[in-house]
């Protein structure tokens, strides 16, 4: 309804491009991007009309005093515009804006980061830039929807007015990890991102010890952070083994939540355990 | 004119005599480093029948070395090159034996032990390696009894492995540039210190992964002037376990040779991260880690590889600590064989005497390398 109205605006209120001769060159202040237009001349004669603009330059035969036609698409990029008439030795110009169509047709939605840890305050960011079906930034201001869903919390959402094209947000990281659907909505188009909300640091980290052979076995309880999630597979625990003067380390991922090695046995022995800057309990080895 | 002739001719004939004076009567060292027999001829002594050993190696005629050894009948010629060059991939499959010192231990009529230092040149810097040799006298030489260090037999055994990777699908190239991609990993230096040394500035310091996902990691620091400027940029190179799993903390040391700290106002930081595809095997441990303090300050060890893969390059690095926790160095090794499952392999990073006084405690780590492995 809207851009018919606006292409209906267009064609009755074209000015006449007239000669030099009989008159000055007349456009109209504005043309909607991509719409069809027509531009009755006045005079006689053969003519050459150029259209010049951000990334476009047209040129057409005209016969002065017939209409000259623009199919739909012809102009499609926003910007200044500047119109020139030439017939033999006269030269007559005007200038004109190709403005956005009010229509948004795709939102380009840029969401920051990809990955955070869990119930971090305005961790997550949201841009949406809003665009015409000719990638014009639309710069009136529109309403724009932002909804971060994760299956296990509740629903943000807040709607942000456009500034120049874009609107943006920041939201808080759920308190329970997975992925979140991060979406942009503005009328009925939509973009979706998806963020990861992972564990942060392991809370408590404890270790036990049971005899194996020549071998003690250590073994982690399954680590969480201080949400309750579970700290994923992969994570590296540290384990270290301090006896009369030597020390053995090992690197072990956490594998099905756990992390578990073998080390050798010496009665006396302590024992530590650390995940990145996080320090867990410390065992004296005596056998049992 | 005449005598520019003059010249020249003889000129002309001095040269071509010395080709036949050489060709006739070549010095042993030419002949030698054009790949002849040259320095090791003799046998006449067994210094030079070590020198003549070692020579074969450098040339490596290593047929030629085992067919002069007194005791081959105890091993087959294969086991004495898979001796010296491994009997899997790792650094010495492609090292050079760059020079030699023989040092004699022992000696009667007709036996001698010599000490044989041999220093290996590889990729990644060089390694050294010393055998005592037995020798016997055999008529008018002698002749080497090599030590062959028996290649270690691992048992056939099953290892049950929960594998575990991560593989990374980024944006395609001609995805629209608001399309989400995945971010780096987040890391951290937790740690740097830099330290005035006779042959420059060292920055040291470590690196924490506090992702969830493995990194790629660098660490670049540049030397800030007091007016501003850039006295130098360098990064870490290999003096880091660029490979670093979620919460895995690596040391670093990043040289800057010829700067003295009096010069440097400010120092920046630049920690580099990329997000890898990674396995999170094979773990390594480390086991019985001593510390010898000065005047041959060092860290022994063992490495021992406790999955069922083999690793064919590992390089251990060690981060050293005051009884404050503060930073006091970062040394490391590149061992030169590879480490085949479960069986430990000897470390042995030397530690700078006049820092080893300082020295409470070591952390190490081990980055190793798989032939056929992109992680």
């Amino acid at each position: 309804m809207n851009a018919r109205f606006l292409l209906g605006a267009l064609v009755l209120g074209v000015a006449s491009v007239s000669l030099a001769q009989s008159g000055s060159l007349s456009l109209p202040p504005t043309f909607v991007a991509g719409s069809a237009f027509s531009l009755p001349t006045t005079g006689s004669g053969k003519a050459v009309f150029y259209i010049v603009g951000p990334g476009q330059a047209l040129r057409r035969d005209v016969d002065l005093g017939e209409p000259v036609s623009f199919p739909a698409g012809t102009l499609y990029n926003a910007g200044h515009y500047v119109a020139i008439l030439s017939s033999g030795a006269s030269t007559e110009t005007g200038q004109f804006d190709v403005v956005p169509a009010a229509q948004p047709e795709k939102i380009s939605f840029l969401a920051k980061p990809s990955r955070l840890p869990v119930g971090l305050h305005n961790g997550i960011s949201g841009a949406a830039y809003i665009f015409d079906a000719y990638h014009n930034l639309i710069l009136k201001p529109l309403p724009v929807s932002f909804e971060l869903s994760n299956q296990s919390s509740t629903v943000q959402a807040r709607t942000v007015t456009t500034r120049n094209g874009v609107a943006w947000t920041e939201m808080d990281s759920a308190t329970k990890q997975g992925s979140a659907k991060f979406v942009a909505r503005v009328g009925d188009i939509s973009s979706t991102r998806v963020i990861a909300e992972v564990p942060g640091d392991p809370c408590r980290l404890v270790m036990t010890a049971r005899p194996d052979g020549k071998n003690v076995e250590l073994q982690t309880a399954p680590l969480r952070d201080c949400g309750g999630n579970p700290v994923p597979d992969g994570t590296i625990v540290t384990f270290t083994e301090s006896y009369n003067g030597m020390q053995s380390t090992v690197d072990a991922p956490l594998k099905q939540g756990i992390a578990k090695v073998e080390m050798p046995a010496y009665n006396g022995a302590r024992i530590s355990v650390a995940s990145g800057v996080v320090a867990g309990n410390e065992i004296r080895w005596n056998g049992r | 004119m005449a005598k520019g002739i003059l010249i020249a001719v003889s000129i002309g004939i001095a040269t071509v005599l010395l080709i036949v004076i050489g060709t006739i009567w070549p010095v042993s060292t030419a002949v030698f480093f054009a790949g002849g027999p040259g320095l090791g001829g003799s046998a006449s002594t067994p210094i030079a029948a070590s020198r003549r050993l070692a020579n074969e190696i450098h040339q490596h005629a290593l047929a030629k070395a085992y067919s002069s050894l007194g005791n081959k009948a105890q091993f087959t010629e294969q086991e004495f090159v898979s001796d010296l060059t491994g009997s899997t991939l790792s650094l010495r499959t492609y090292a050079t034996l760059d020079t030699y010192e023989v040092r004699p231990l022992h000696e009667s009529a007709n036996e001698a032990e010599i000490a044989l230092r041999m220093h290996w040149s590889t990729v990644v810097g060089t390694f050294e390696e010393t055998r005592d040799l037995h020798l016997v006298k055999n008529g008018d030489h002698w002749v080497v009894d090599w030590p062959l260090v028996k290649k270690p037999v691992v048992p056939p055994q099953v290892f049950a492995v929960n594998y575990l990777r991560w593989d990374v699908i980024y944006r395609g190239a001609g995805d629209d540039w608001g399309s989400q991609d995945v971010d780096a990993p987040h890391v951290r230096i937790i740690d740097m210190h830099p330290v005035n040394r006779a042959e420059g500035v060292v920055v040291l310091g470590e690196l924490l992964n506090e992702d969830v996902v493995p990194a790629y990691v660098s660490v670049r620091a540049t030397l800030l002037a007091k007016n501003g400027s850039v006295l130098a940029s360098e990064d870490s190179f290999d003096k880091i376990s660029h490979t670093l799993l979620p919460k895995q903390v690596t040391p670093f040391l990043i040289r800057f040779p010829g700067v003295d700290i009096s010069q440097i106002a400010s120092i920046r930081m630049d920690p580099i991260s990329v997000l890898v595809s990674a396995s999170a095997d094979p773990v390594i441990e480390v086991q019985n880690q001593k510390f010898n303090g000065p005047p041959a300050a060092s860290l022994n060890g063992q490495l021992s590889n406790q999955s069922g893969q083999i690793v064919n390059i590992a390089h251990v690095l060690t981060t050293f600590y005051d009884k404050n926790g503060q930073l006091v160095w970062v040394a490391g090794q590149y061992i030169d064989r590879a480490l085949l499952p479960q069986t430990p392999v000897d470390f042995h990073i030397p530690v700078p005497a006049d820092l080893a006084k300082n020295i409470a405690n070591e952390r190490t780590v081990v980055a190793s390398y798989r032939s056929g492995s992109s992680d």
